[in-house]
C-alpha cells in the first residue's frame, strides 16, 4: 500500500508506514516503569505521519539514559558522545539538508556538558527537532543532581541538598532564539504525541522539553502536578489564539497584571484572560509563561513559541547554490592562482 | 634629509647565488606585507626561495616596544634551496626596537638599512638603548645605510589628502621600493598587486605607489647607495609556477581532493592561530560546493565534521595543538564508529596556549596517543609549503579507503612560509576513491572489506541499511552493542590492524645520500629543508651522512627499520623535546640520538651541522646560541 508523499519529489510514492516499522530489533534496556518508554512509543506513533521514508530519518543522541533512544528506532541512528549530539546533528543536517534529523538528549547531556552546543544549534536555527528528556536527575550514573534539579534536592552527590539554582530549559531555548519551543510530559501521551508531531513538522530548530519520570532515582518529580488526577487543575495547556484556561471544566484562567501573571478563579469571560500567542517575534510572553510553576501557578504545557525564520542549513545551501550560478570555474585556475610564471 | 654611508661601498652590481634578507619593524609597520611583496616579485623573477614570517601574537603590541617587533625573512637563490636561510645578509630595521631584536642575527659585514627618522629619544628608550646606536659606533661591523624614510616618504606624498597617520603607514612601500632597487628587481609585480588591492581607495593607492617609486628613486639617484646585487633566476624544472604558502597549499589540496573524488567537502573549524587561514580560504571556495562552518568551539567543529562524515561527505576539521586536545573525544568517536575524517593540526609552540605564532612540531605524541583507550589513527605530515597540497589529498585518500581518521600535522613554519611551486597537472594526480555502501555489495553496515578491514560506508538515504552506530563497543559480526570480553579484544586488534594495513598504500622511505654509512638524519614534517640542507653540507665536506624524511608517522613506511639498520648512528632532529625519537626507539629498538630545539623557531642549518659534528666525534658538545 502506498500513499502520495508530502515530502520531497512531487510524484514520488512512499510506502505507508506504521508504528511497527519504526521498532528496531534491539532489546529495549530502560528500567521497567521509566518514562522513556512513553516517549519512545509516542515517537514511533508520530513518525509514520511524517510520510518520510525510514532511511531518510536520522536520530542523533548524546550520552545518558535518554540517549539510548536511537537504538530502538528503526531508522538511521547515531549514539554519539556526551553533550555533542547537537554539534553532530548540525554537521549532518548542513551536509545533507534533505535528511530529517532528530536530536535526543537529556537534562545533563543537553544542558550541562552539552549546553553550549545546544544553545548554538538553537540560535543557528538548524532544521532539526530536539527532544530533551528532563527527569531532573542523572540516571545512568546512578543518581547525582542535574542542572534542572531544584535547589536543596538531596541526591548522592548532595547529601545535604544541592546548593545550585536550576536552569529552566524553556527559558534557555527561548533566550537562544529557538523558533519552536514546547513542553510536554511523558504521562500525557496524547499531548506528547501531538507535540512531537508538530515539532517534527516545524521548519527550523524545534525544541521540546519532556517532563520524564525517573522512577528509580527521582520518582514522582512531576507527580504533584502531572499525575492524571490532579493534572487538569495544576497544568495549563497552551494553545495559540486561545485564552489560558485550566481546571476540570476550564473554570480557571490566567491573566496578566503588567509583567506578572495572575490566576483568576471563575473569570466572567475570556476577555479577562491572557490570550496565548506563539507567533510573536519577541520572547517576552513565552518568558513570562515559562516562569509559572506549581504550586503558585499551573505548569504550562504546549507550544510556547512557533515562528518562521531562515534555517542555517538552508542559508548555507543557498550560498553554495548562488555561488554556482556563475559558470563553473575550473579547478585548474584555482590551483594556479592569480599569478604564474613559466620556466622553459 | 640626512643620508650617509658609513662604510665604503663598491659601485658595481654584484652577482650572488643566494641572498637572505630580513624586514623588521613595528607590528603596525606592515613588514609582513613588505616581505610578501618582495617575495612575490622575486618568485616571478624566477629565483628559488623560502620565507619565514615571524610576528607577535598581539595584533598591535605597544608601538615601538621590543615585543611588538614583526619580522619577515626570505632567502632567494639561483640554486635549489630548502630553507629561509640561517642568518640574513641584509636587514631592514624600521625602528630601534627592530634593530635591537634582529641585529644579532645579521652576518658580520652585512647590509643594514635603518629608518633614522625613527631613532628619536622616545623610541630609543622603548627599545632599551642607552645611547643611539647610529651614533655610538656600535654598528661599525656592518655596512650601514641610514636614511630618514619617514621624512623622505612624507615629502613624496605632498599634496595628497592624507593625515599624518596614513602618510606614516606607507613607509613600508618606500622601504620596499629601495630594497627592490638594491636587488635589481622591477616594480611591476608590486604595482599590479597594489592597483588591484587598493582599487577602491585611490588616495591610498596613489600614496603607496608614490612611496614605492620614491624609495626606488632614492636608490637610483642619491648616489649614496653604491652597491646593488643581482641573484640570477634559478635553474629549476620546466613548467608553470606560482608562489604558495603552506596554508594556501593545504586548502587547495583539500578542494582538489573533493574535486577528484566528486564528493562534497564539509569543513568545520574554530578560529585558531595558525590554522585560521585554511578556514578563510575554504570559505571562499563555495563555488566548488564546499561548505564551511565556523563552529562554536573546537569540540563542535570536530563533531560537526563527524556528522558530515556520517552523512557520507568528505569531512574535515582544522585546528592547532590546543584545539587537537579538545577534539580528542570526538576523534575517538570517529575511531570507534569507523568513520572517515581528516583532522588538520597546524602545530604551534605549546604546551597550553604556548606561543601561538611560533612554530613547533610537538603534537606528534598527542596525535599518536592523546585519546582514551587503544585508539590508533593514521598520521601524516607535509615537508614543505607546497607539499601541503599533496599531503591534504593523501589524507583523504587514506581516510576514505580505510574508513579511519587521519591527522595531518602541518606547522606554523610550513603554514606561513612560502615557496615557488610547480603547478601540478590535474590529470596527473591519482584519483581519490570512495564508495557508499549499498545492498548489492553488503548485507549490513558492519560487513568488513577483507583487504582493508574497513566497514562499509552506509549512509542515510540508503534503504535497507538503516543501522545504529555509536561510541559503545560493537560486535565484530553485527555492529550491535557488545560487551563480551573476546569481542572487545578482537575489535581493539581489528582497529589497530586496519591502521597498520595503510602501510600497503604508502611508499618505502627514500634516503638522500649514501645508502649506508656513519650517520642517518631522520626527520619528519617541516624540518625537511634544514635537515636536507645539513645533510648536503655534510656530504660536501666529505662526511658519510644521509638524510631521510618521514611523511607517514603512523604507520611508518614498511622499510623504515631496515633503513635505520644500515647506519652506525641515527640522529633525529625535531622541534620538540623528543617525540619521533621515542617512537623510533620503541618500535625498532634503535639507539636513535634525539636532537631537540624547542625555541619556537625552525632549525638553522648550522645547528644541525654542529650536532652532526658532535655525533661524528669531530667536535665537542653542540650548544644552541639563542
Amino acid at each position: 500500500m502506498t500513499a502520495a508523499s508530502t515530502n520531497g519529489a512531487m510524484d514520488e510514492e512512499i510506502p505507508l508506514l506504521t508504528r511497527k516499522d519504526f521498532v528496531s530489533d534491539q532489546e529495549v534496556r530502560w528500567c521497567p516503569g521509566c518514562g522513556d518508554y512513553s516517549i519512545l512509543a509516542q515517537m514511533q506513533k508520530t513518525l509514520p505521519g511524517l510520510r518520510i521514508p525510514r532511511e531518510e530519518i536520522v536520530f542523533v543522541s548524546g550520552i545518558g539514559c535518554s540517549s539510548r533512544f536511537p537504538y530502538y528506532v528503526n531508522t538511521y541512528g547515531f549514539h554519539t558522545i556526551h553533550g555533542r549530539a547537537p554539534a553532530i546533528a548540525t554537521g549532518l543536517k548542513t551536509a545533507r539538508p534533505e535528511l530529517t534529523v532528530f536530536v535526543i538528549t537529556g537534562d545533563g547531556d543537553g544542558l550541562s556538558i552539552g549546553g553550549n552546543h545546544l544553545m548554538h544549534l538553537l540560535r543557528r536555527n538548524v532544521d532539526v527537532t530536539v527532544v530533551l528528556f528532563n527527569n531532573r536527575i542523572y540516571g545512568l550514573t546512578k543518581g547525582q543532581y542535574s542542572p534542572t534539579s531544584p535547589i536543596g534536592k538531596v541526591t548522592k552527590s548532595a547529601p545535604m541538598g544541592t546548593t545550585e539554582n536550576p536552569l529552566d530549559p524553556i527559558k534557555m531555548a527561548l533566550a537562544a532564539g529557538a523558533t519552536f519551543v514546547a513542553r510536554s510530559v511523558d504521562r500525557d501521551t496524547k499531548h506528547l504525541e501531538s507535540t512531537l508531531a508538530t515539532a517534527a513538522q516545524h521548519k527550523g530548530a524545534a525544541f521540546v522539553e519532556v517532563f520524564q519520570n525517573c522512577n528509580i532515582y527521582n520518582d514522582g518529580a512531576f507527580a504533584s502536578f502531572a499525575d492524571k488526577d490532579v493534572r487538569q487543575d495544576r497544568m495549563v495547556y497552551l494553545e495559540h489564539g486561545k485564552p489560558l484556561r485550566y481546571g476540570k471544566h476550564l473554570e480557571h484562567g490566567i491573566r496578566l497584571n503588567g509583567f506578572q501573571p495572575e490566576t483568576v478563579e471563575n473569570p466572567m469571560s475570556d476577555d479577562e484572560l491572557l490570550e496565548h500567542d506563539t507567533g510573536r517575534d519577541d520572547i517576552a510572553l513565552p518568558m513570562i509563561l515559562s516562569g509559572m510553576d506549581y504550586p503558585d501557578f499551573p505548569v504550562p504545557l504546549g507550544i510556547f513559541r512557533q515562528i518562521e525564520r531562515e534555517t542555517y542549513d538552508g542559508l548555507v545551501q543557498d550560498q553554495i547554490d548562488v555561488s554556482r550560478l556563475a559558470p563553473e570555474p575550473a579547478i585548474e585556475d584555482l590551483i594556479a592562482g592569480p599569478e604564474t610564471w613559466s620556466v622553459l | 634629509m640626512t643620508t650617509e654611508i658609513e662604510s665604503p661601498l663598491s659601485e658595481a652590481i654584484t652577482t650572488r647565488d643566494r641572498v637572505t634578507i630580513r624586514f623588521a619593524g613595528d607590528s603596525g609597520d606592515g613588514m609582513q606585507l613588505t616581505g610578501t611583496q618582495f617575495t612575490r616579485t622575486t618568485a616571478v623573477y624566477g629565483n628559488d626561495l623560502a620565507t619565514l614570517p615571524d610576528y607577535p601574537a598581539e595584533i598591535r603590541a605597544p608601538t615601538g616596544s621590543l615585543p611588538g617587533v614583526s619580522g619577515f625573512q626570505l632567502s632567494f637563490s639561483s640554486n635549489d634551496i630548502h630553507t629561509p636561510g640561517d642568518n640574513p645578509d641584509a636587514l631592514v630595521a624600521m625602528n630601534p626596537a627592530a634593530l635591537k631584536t634582529n641585529l644579532g642575527d645579521l652576518i658580520p659585514g652585512g647590509l643594514l638599512i635603518v629608518d633614522e627618522g625613527e631613532f628619536n629619544a622616545t623610541n630609543l628608550r622603548k627599545a632599551g638603548y642607552d645611547s643611539n646606536p647610529l651614533e655610538d659606533g656600535s654598528l661599525a661591523p656592518y655596512r650601514l645605510l641610514r636614511l630618514d624614510i619617514t621624512t623622505n616618504n612624507a615629502a613624496a606624498l605632498d599634496g595628497l589628502e592624507l593625515g599624518a597617520k596614513e602618510r606614516f603607514r606607507s613607509r613600508n612601500f618606500y622601504a620596499l621600493g629601495l630594497v627592490l632597487w638594491l636587488f635589481s628587481r622591477p616594480l611591476d609585480t608590486v604595482v599590479r598587486w597594489a592597483t588591484d588591492k587598493f582599487q577602491r581607495n585611490p588616495v591610498v593607492l596613489e600614496a603607496n605607489l608614490r612611496a614605492l617609486r620614491a624609495g626606488n628613486a632614492f636608490g637610483e639617484t642619491s648616489e649614496l647607495v653604491h652597491e646593488r646585487y643581482e641573484v640570477p633566476p634559478a635553474d629549476v624544472a620546466p613548467g608553470v609556477y606560482r608562489h604558495i604558502s603552506g596554508n594556501e597549499a593545504t586548502a587547495l589540496g583539500f578542494v582538489t581532493a573533493s574535486h577528484l573524488a566528486e564528493l562534497p567537502l564539509f569543513y568545520a573549524s574554530y578560529p585558531i592561530t595558525p590554522a585560521s587561514d585554511v578556514l578563510h580560504e575554504l570559505a571562499s571556495f563555495k563555488r566548488f560546493g564546499i561548505k564551511t562552518m565556523q563552529a562554536e568551539d573546537e569540540i563542535s567543529a570536530v563533531c560537526a565534521a563527524i556528522g558530515a562524515s556520517y552523512a557520507g561527505q568528505m569531512a574535515l576539521t582544522g585546528t592547532s595543538g590546543p584545539g587537537l586536545a579538545l577534539k580528542s573525544e570526538g576523534l575517538n568517536l570517529a575511531v570507534m564508529a569507523e568513520l572517515p575524517l581528516v583532522i588538520l593540526d597546524v602545530q604551534r609552540a605549546g604546551p597550553s596556549t604556548g606561543m601561538p605564532t611560533k612554530t613547533e612540531q610537538a603534537d606528534l605524541l598527542q596525535a599518536m596517543y592523546g585519546r582514551n583507550g587503544d585508539s590508533p589513527v593514521v598520521i601524516i605530515a607535509p615537508s614543505t609549503p607546497g607539499d601541503c597540497f599533496w599531503t591534504a589529498i593523501e589524507a583523504f585518500r587514506i581516510a576514505l579507503k580505510y574508513m579511519v581518521p587521519v591527522i595531518m600535522l602541518s606547522d606554523g613554519y610550513l603554514a606561513n612560509g612560502s615557496q615557488p611551486w610547480l603547478i601540478p597537472k590535474l590529470a596527473e594526480i591519482p584519483p581519490v576513491e570512495w564508495r557508499h555502501a549499498d545492498l548489492s555489495r553488503v548485507s549490513h553496515a558492519y560487513e568488513r572489506d577483507p583487504d582493508t578491514l574497513a566497514r562499509p560506508w552506509a549512509v542515510p538515504g540508503q534503504a535497507g541499511l538503516e543501522h545504529r552506530v555509536g561510541g559503545l563497543e560493537k560486535s565484530y559480526e553485527t555492529g550491535d552493542i557488545n560487551y563480551e570480553p573476546g569481542n572487545h579484544h578482537k575489535m581493539t586488534l581489528t582497529r589497530a590492524e586496519r591502521v597498520a594495513k595503510v602501510v600497503n598504500d604508502i611508499p618505502d622511505l627514500e634516503v638522500t645520500g649514501p645508502q649506508e654509512g656513519d650517520l642517518l638524519l631522520l626527520g619528519w614534517g617541516g624540518t625537511y629543508g634544514a635537515i636536507t640542507s645539513a645533510g648536503e653540507r655534510a656530504r660536501a665536506e666529505g662526511k658519510s651522512v644521509a638524510s631521510a624524511h618521514l611523511r607517514h608517522l603512523n604507520p611508518f613506511p614498511a622499510n623504515l627499520g631496515e633503513v635505520l639498520s644500515r647506519y652506525d648512528k641515527v640522529m633525529v632532529p625535531e622541534l620538540n623535546n623528543g617525540q619521533l625519537s621515542v617512537l623510533v626507539r620503541a618500535e625498532f629498538l634503535v639507539d636513535a640520538i634525539p636532537f631537540n630545539k624547542i625555541a619556537g623557531q625552525p632549525f638553522k642549518i648550522a645547528e644541525i651541522s654542529g650536532k652532526i659534528d658532535e655525533v661524528l666525534g669531530l667536535s665537542g658538545p653542540f650548544e644552541f646560541e639563542f
